[in-house]
């Protein structure tokens, strides 16, 4: 039987397949600061003395904004301008470490609002032949 | 080191103009600036030319005589223009040329600006999940802004009304009719908090500029336009930018903030004595946050600024007087230096139809593009 594989979107940028998934990123062992996605070289105080770090999986909505048309290639999400739907992006910071860029997990806007906890999860983003595509996201905390 | 004028300027009308390729209208700017400063394409000792989309701008001289003189090519998002004028104004500073040239130009396709991944240093996953577009950046960018500031939704529409008002105003905008409040407020959503009427889009259109020596510039006309401050700056960690995966926690200033504050000290004045500016307003986000990352007003001022109409033609603080980006469209190439044309003409009292009141004699031309660059020029006659 066919068997449907998860893929992430791009190595390397969260711990997948996992029951814990986070993301993955760098820390400075010189200047101590975070960066997303995992990089070999500082952007502060430019050393390369950088270590894998997994980061924090919950976080505070920093920023965020509606994506209400189709954007052009390479956008792919396995849409067509007929089947887009709105979809919502974000900075969400996570404590102590840095804001990280992300799809967030909400129907519309009126749930969305500065402040509010956020939670990672792991989801499936489009469908390519047999295998799952799978991308970050945050979703609104339920209190 | 010499100082800097501005003895000619050329702009071709920005827009759509089917039927023009971008170099037709780069020679329509180039010579239109020439002959504004009576000069001719044999004066000129040095070039250079910013086109995103566009030929590579040094292929111009086959259309404008080969003469062998050095013409460089320069690239940096929207800030392109800006960084084409500070490399000729380096040329007339260090005597390199005493005579200029500076062009930018550009023909976009219709609709959003397709971008790739490779081109801004993010990997292709970047794209495909939907970040790779600039409006949703700067939708981002001003909610936060708006919330940490008190700017409003109103606000927003009112500096778009503004846009389209000034734009009526110049013959060579692209949009020349004025749009009413729920137009702009009602229409389609884009990125939230912006509608379709408040975003820009490409278009396409050319300016050129003729600088020279303030010497060489009082001898070709009675009223130079003095390149008194320039500055282009980079992004600092901690700033917010475009395309950018994370942000630090920590802040710091923006390429805008820095860009201006070296430029306002290279020309020896304070942004309060501004009093007229150009800033990239690529959405009423960006118009608002701009105002104050240059210095020339506090942040959140902003609200009270627009709602007493003081960012108008007869305001206290000018802004955008021809129409900006909104009514002009994006031309990358092209922008930085149609704030120029439009700032001289202003300095010039040459505006007609739409001249801010009262001799201004100073002012500020600010551009910012990915991945976070800005140029500041400040300008004085």
């Amino acid at each position: 039987m066919n068997e449907i594989r998860q893929v992430p979107i791009a190595p390397g940028l969260f711990t997948w397949p996992s029951d814990h998934p986070r993301l993955l990123g760098s820390q400075c062992a010189g200047c101590g600061i975070y960066t997303f996605p995992r990089t070999g070289c500082c952007p502060k105080c430019g050393l390369e003395t950088l270590a894998d770090t997994e980061l924090a999986n919950r976080g505070t909505l920093w920023t965020w904004t509606s994506q209400s048309f189709r954007p052009k290639p390479p956008y792919d999400a396995g849409d067509t301008d007929e089947t887009f739907k709105t979809y919502y992006v974000g900075y969400v910071e996570l404590p102590g470490q840095v804001m990280v860029e992300s799809r967030l997990l909400v129907d519309d806007e009126t749930q969305l609002k500065i402040g509010m906890p956020m939670a990672l999860e792991i989801v499936k983003y489009r469908q390519d032949g047999d295998r799952e595509v799978m991308i970050y996201a945050f979703r609104p905390l339920s209190a | 080191m010499n100082d800097v004028a501005i003895a000619g300027i050329g702009l071709h009308a920005f827009g759509r103009h089917d039927g023009k390729s971008e170099a037709d209208m780069a020679v329509f700017a180039i010579r239109e600036a020439l002959a504004d400063a009576g000069l001719g394409w044999n004066d000129i000792q040095y070039a250079c030319g910013a086109s995103k989309d566009g030929r590579f701008a040094d292929s111009l001289v086959s259309r404008l005589g080969l003469r062998s003189i050095p013409f460089t090519n320069v690239s940096g998002g929207c800030a392109t223009g800006g960084s084409a004028l500070i490399n000729a104004c380096m040329s007339i500073q260090s005597g390199l040329a005493d005579i200029a040239l500076v062009v930018g130009f550009d023909k976009h396709l219709r609709g959003m600006f397709g971008l790739n991944t490779q081109e801004w240093n993010v990997d292709s996953w970047y794209g495909e999940i939907g970040f790779l577009t600039t409006v949703q950046f700067f939708a981002m960018k001003t909610q936060r802004y708006m919330h940490d500031h008190g700017i409003s939704h109103d606000a927003l529409v009112k500096v778009a009304m503004k846009a389209y008002r000034n734009g009526s105003l110049n013959p060579k905008a692209w949009r020349r009719s004025e749009m009413d409040y729920e137009t702009i407020a009602n229409s389609r959503v884009i990125n939230l908090p912006f509608r379709q009427y408040m975003v820009c889009s490409p278009s396409e259109g050319a300016a050129a500029l003729v600088i020279c020596k303030g010497d060489v510039a009082r001898r070709l006309t009675r009223k130079p336009v003095y390149v008194k401050g320039y500055a282009l700056r980079t992004r600092q960690y901690g700033s917010l930018e475009v395309f950018s995966p994370s942000k630090p926690l920590e802040n710091a200033p923006s390429p805008t903030t820095i860009a201006a504050q070296a430029a306002c000290e290279m020309a020896g004045i304070g942004p309060d004595e501004i009093r007229i500016a150009q800033v990239q307003d690529s959405e009423p986000g960006n118009e608002i946050m701009h105002m104050a990352e240059t210095g020339l007003c506090a942040h959140g001022d902003q609200e009270r600024l627009i709602q007493e109409g003081n960012t108008g033609i007869g305001g206290s603080l000018p802004i955008n007087t021809d129409g900006g980006l909104m009514a002009n469209g994006e031309p990358i190439g092209a922008s930085a230096l149609r704030q120029v044309y439009e700032t001289c003409l202003q300095l010039r009292g040459q505006a007609n139809g739409r001249q801010v009141p009262n001799n201004p004699n100073s002012g500020l031309c600010q551009v910012y593009g990915a991945p976070g660059v800005s140029s500041v020029v400040v300008l004085q006659c």
